[in-house]
């Protein structure tokens, strides 16, 4: 495999190396996707070749097959657009739980874009992540889009920038975008110290999705390609609702998915906040893992709320309180939005309300 | 001879493309302090990303200016500034992440810098292995009050943690917070004006010594929390420190934990087993110089089944006290229950006498500390047979074992008295 992989980098060299004489640039003849298993990576999003060359750059390349989540990470209203990539050949393993098990060479792109705030105007491309399997693990390698929306470059620490949003009451909003740098990937991306994707579980995974051959079930799909091999029918395997498509599932189905997908990468056993001893993961249903009644004792400042999360009061739910800040040391998630997702904090405090007991008397004593 | 160049010119292109277009180089911009702010947190991000096991990151003298979290996830890395008072990161204003600076690496080295005003911790190490924190001063530059970020050096679920030589300053929660660790030393830091100077929490085989605690609210916190992963810390040594005058007003709101901390307090064992407290200078402490206590005075109901609330096995000896208890928090009503009902000013050491059902070799012995004060305030009931005789406490306990860690030469001292007299 990685012999596979190597010899078609050398091919690529070779290419690149009479395209420079010709053309004074590299990656115009080879049209398949390259992979790319170890540094140094590419230092522009266009010799992937995820992306059709001179068509629009979201048109996916032979073998990029796009998906999408039932629940995504709400990151500040950017529309996301995810493809997947395998090499020729191989296939991810399913699992249950978790993440699959993909091959080495495996890409995962995922290009976050702001449609137009006018009707002239033009969606704006603002970067793609790519999430690669390399050698020696998981590498995410932040892509910046230029001005021109031509291409982008590999900014492993990329400067903040201005994109702007049309607001649900027609208001043209401003927002400082915070491209994650490479180590604030890993923030979200680490499970004791591996580096893994977060979105493609088989509950997450499982849905329909519009291909350009026909509508079908992503996990049947994905094994009707080659990309995914052992999982059962997509009516057996599990399955998250829409956080805010209210038929998909029940109130609290809809916000476990919602936590499970915004919070658990870092607030479940081996992520960056487990020490906070809560755990998001929709895998669970003890209300006391989610953090009922529980002080979070070593957390900072926590609005005056006693509790991560009080049974029937929101307005007391540290939780709650949280995903409503846009402050740097207050804010959940710490990384990765500048805005509180209204509809979001919408649905968990509707959630939060209808569950019954509360914590009892607020008891406060000396040590 | 023309084909020969002809691949020889082609080789060159070809590595000037290499160079140009196909790598990547980051973290090559010199750290110089004629860079912009914004030029200057790029590229020391750059240097953290791109850095490899073996990798020194020198930061130049001068204050540098930050918006967001500097991150480091590479093992191996030495961070090496030019002084505590000249090397200065500033996080005022800071609008992304909560640390100033946070550390999820092994082998990791800081020293010589410091970190002002970062909106949440100053510097986080998490599931850290082997982590040297030395003579870094971290300090919030406003008066001590709740919006300054809660923890100063705080490393969590960390193994073999040196911190020396170190300051904080203006913690809203704690100086020093070793949390859910194993295996640590602090020894020689300064911790003042924070609410609780040192908190060594949920910790297992730690030794703190030869530090200074002065005008917090509390000293020296030793202690575990229920509803934390990392459960039964233990195995604790508190020595050669200087706890003086810690009666800093407690600034946290009512909900969090540390409010519960009475100002005026100066080292506080509660609800863990096998700690040493011995040779520190213990003075001055308006609520009361030492508490030995169980979680229960906290009247929390405890729903974490793994937590064991009582505190046992505690060696407090060849200490001197003096000044105790001049001025009790009157903030928390059960401080001042616990007053009334043993007078004023408070004893050096106040125990609440609550004892594990069942604990049969319990003990909290008491031994040379000069002319100490002592009350057991009968907590399980109410105050009512409250005891100043700490006669039932005249016994030895072996003495813990001394910490070393991987990355330390130096041979930290054993407890000459420990287990003897």
């Amino acid at each position: 495999m990685s012999w596979a992989v190597s010899t078609k980098r050398f091919v690529v060299f070779i290419a690149c190396l009479s395209a420079l004489t010709l053309t004074g640039s590299c990656g115009m003849f080879s049209t398949d996707v390259t992979s790319f298993v170890e540094e140094p990576f590419p230092k522009q999003l266009s010799e992937w070749r995820l992306f059709v060359s001179g068509s629009k750059p979201m048109t996916p390349n032979k073998g990029v097959v796009p998906y999408d989540l039932n629940t995504p990470l709400f990151s500040d209203y950017a529309d996301k657009y995810r493809f997947v990539w395998m090499p020729a050949g191989t296939s991810a393993k399913y699992s249950e739980d978790g993440v699959f098990d993909f091959p080495v060479g495996t890409v995962l792109a995922k290009t976050f874009a702001f449609p137009a705030t006018e009707a002239s105007g033009k969606e704006r491309i603002v970067e793609t992540r790519l999430l690669v399997h390399g050698k020696t693990g998981w590498v995410a390698l932040p892509y910046v889009w230029n001005a021109e929306q031509t291409d982008a470059r590999l900014e492993l620490v990329a400067n903040p920038t201005e994109v702007t949003r049309k607001a649900d009451d027609g208001s043209v909003q401003k927002i400082n975008y915070i491209i994650p740098n490479s180590n604030e990937c890993k923030q979200c991306h680490d499970n004791n110290k591996v580096t893994l994707p977060i979105g493609p579980k088989a509950r997450n995974l499982n849905k329909d999705f519009p291909y350009a051959d026909g509508a079908a079930n992503q996990l049947a799909y994905w094994t009707k390609v080659g990309y995914l091999k052992g999982a059962p029918a997509a009516d057996s395997a599990p399955k998250v609702p829409a956080w805010d498509k209210a038929e998909s599932g029940s109130l609290e189905a809809r916000t476990r998915a919602y936590l499970d997908n915004n919070c658990a990468h870092c607030h479940q056993p081996g992520g960056s906040a487990e020490a906070s001893g809560v755990n998001f993961s929709f895998t669970h249903s003890d209300l006391r893992k989610l953090g009922a009644c529980k002080m979070p004792n070593s957390a900072g400042y926590s609005g005056g709320h006693q509790y991560d999360l009080v049974p029937g009061n929101p307005a007391e739910s540290i939780l709650l309180f949280r995903m409503e800040s846009t402050k740097a040391k207050e804010m959940m998630p710490e990384i990765g939005r500048s805005l509180s997702h209204k509809e979001g904090v919408a649905l968990v405090r509707e959630w939060l309300a209808t569950l019954k007991g509360g914590c009892g008397e607020v008891k406060l004593a000396a040590k | 001879m023309k084909p020969k160049s002809l691949v020889l010119s082609a080789l060159i292109l070809a590595s000037t493309f290499a160079l140009n277009s196909c790598s990547a180089p980051t973290g090559e911009a010199a750290l110089s302090s004629s860079l912009s702010p914004a030029e200057f947190q790029k590229a020391l991000q750059e240097k953290l990303i791109a850095a490899k096991s073996g990798s020194v990151i020198e930061l130049p003298e001068g204050r540098f200016q930050f918006d967001k979290t500097l991150s480091l996830t590479a093992n191996g890395v030495t961070i090496r500034g030019k002084g505590m008072a000249k090397t200065v990161l500033a996080f005022k204003g800071q609008t992304a992440g909560s640390a100033g600076m946070l550390v999820k690496a092994n082998d990791f080295t800081i020293e010589d810098v410091a970190i002002e005003d970062a909106a949440g911790d100053g510097l986080k190490t998490e599931g850290s292995t082997n982590v040297t924190i030395r003579r870094v001063r971290v300090e919030w530059t406003a008066a001590l009050n709740e919006k300054n970020g809660p923890y100063g050096i705080y490393p969590v679920t960390s193994k073999n943690v040196l911190i020396e030589d170190s300051f904080v300053k203006g913690a809203a929660d704690a100086g020093f917070y070793l949390g859910q660790s194993e295996n640590a030393i602090m020894r020689r830091n300064r911790a003042e004006g924070n609410v609780a100077g040192f908190e060594v929490e949920n910790c297992k085989n730690v030794d703190v010594y030869e530090n200074t605690a002065t005008n917090n609210s509390g000293g020296i916190l030793v202690f575990n929390l229920p509803d934390l992963p990392v459960q039964g810390g233990e195995k604790v040594r508190v020595y050669n420190n200087q706890v003086v005058g810690n009666n800093a007003p407690n600034v946290a709101p009512k909900s969090q934990t540390v409010y519960n901390l009475p100002s005026g307090l100066g080292v506080s064992v509660m609800a863990i087993k096998n700690v040493e407290v011995f040779n520190n200078t213990i003075k001055d402490n308006n609520t009361a110089n030492m508490h030995i206590i169980s979680y229960l005075a906290m009247s929390q109901e405890i729903k974490d089944k793994t937590y064991n609330p009582f505190v046992s096995n505690v060696y407090v000896h060849d200490n001197q006290f003096g000044g105790s208890g001049k001025n009790p928090d009157a903030r928390l009503e059960s401080v001042l229950a616990v007053a009334k009902a043993v007078g004023q000013p408070m004893p050096d050491i106040l125990y609440d006498g609550m004892v594990e059902p069942g604990a049969t070799d319990a003990k909290i012995c008491l031994q040379n500390n000069g002319e100490v004060t002592f009350a057991n305030f009968d907590a399980a009931n109410q105050f009512k047979k409250v005891s100043r005789d700490a006669k039932k406490h005249q016994c030895t306990l072996p003495a813990l074992t001394a910490i070393t860690l991987p990355q330390d030469g130096t041979k930290s001292m054993t407890s000459a008295a420990g287990g003897g007299k």
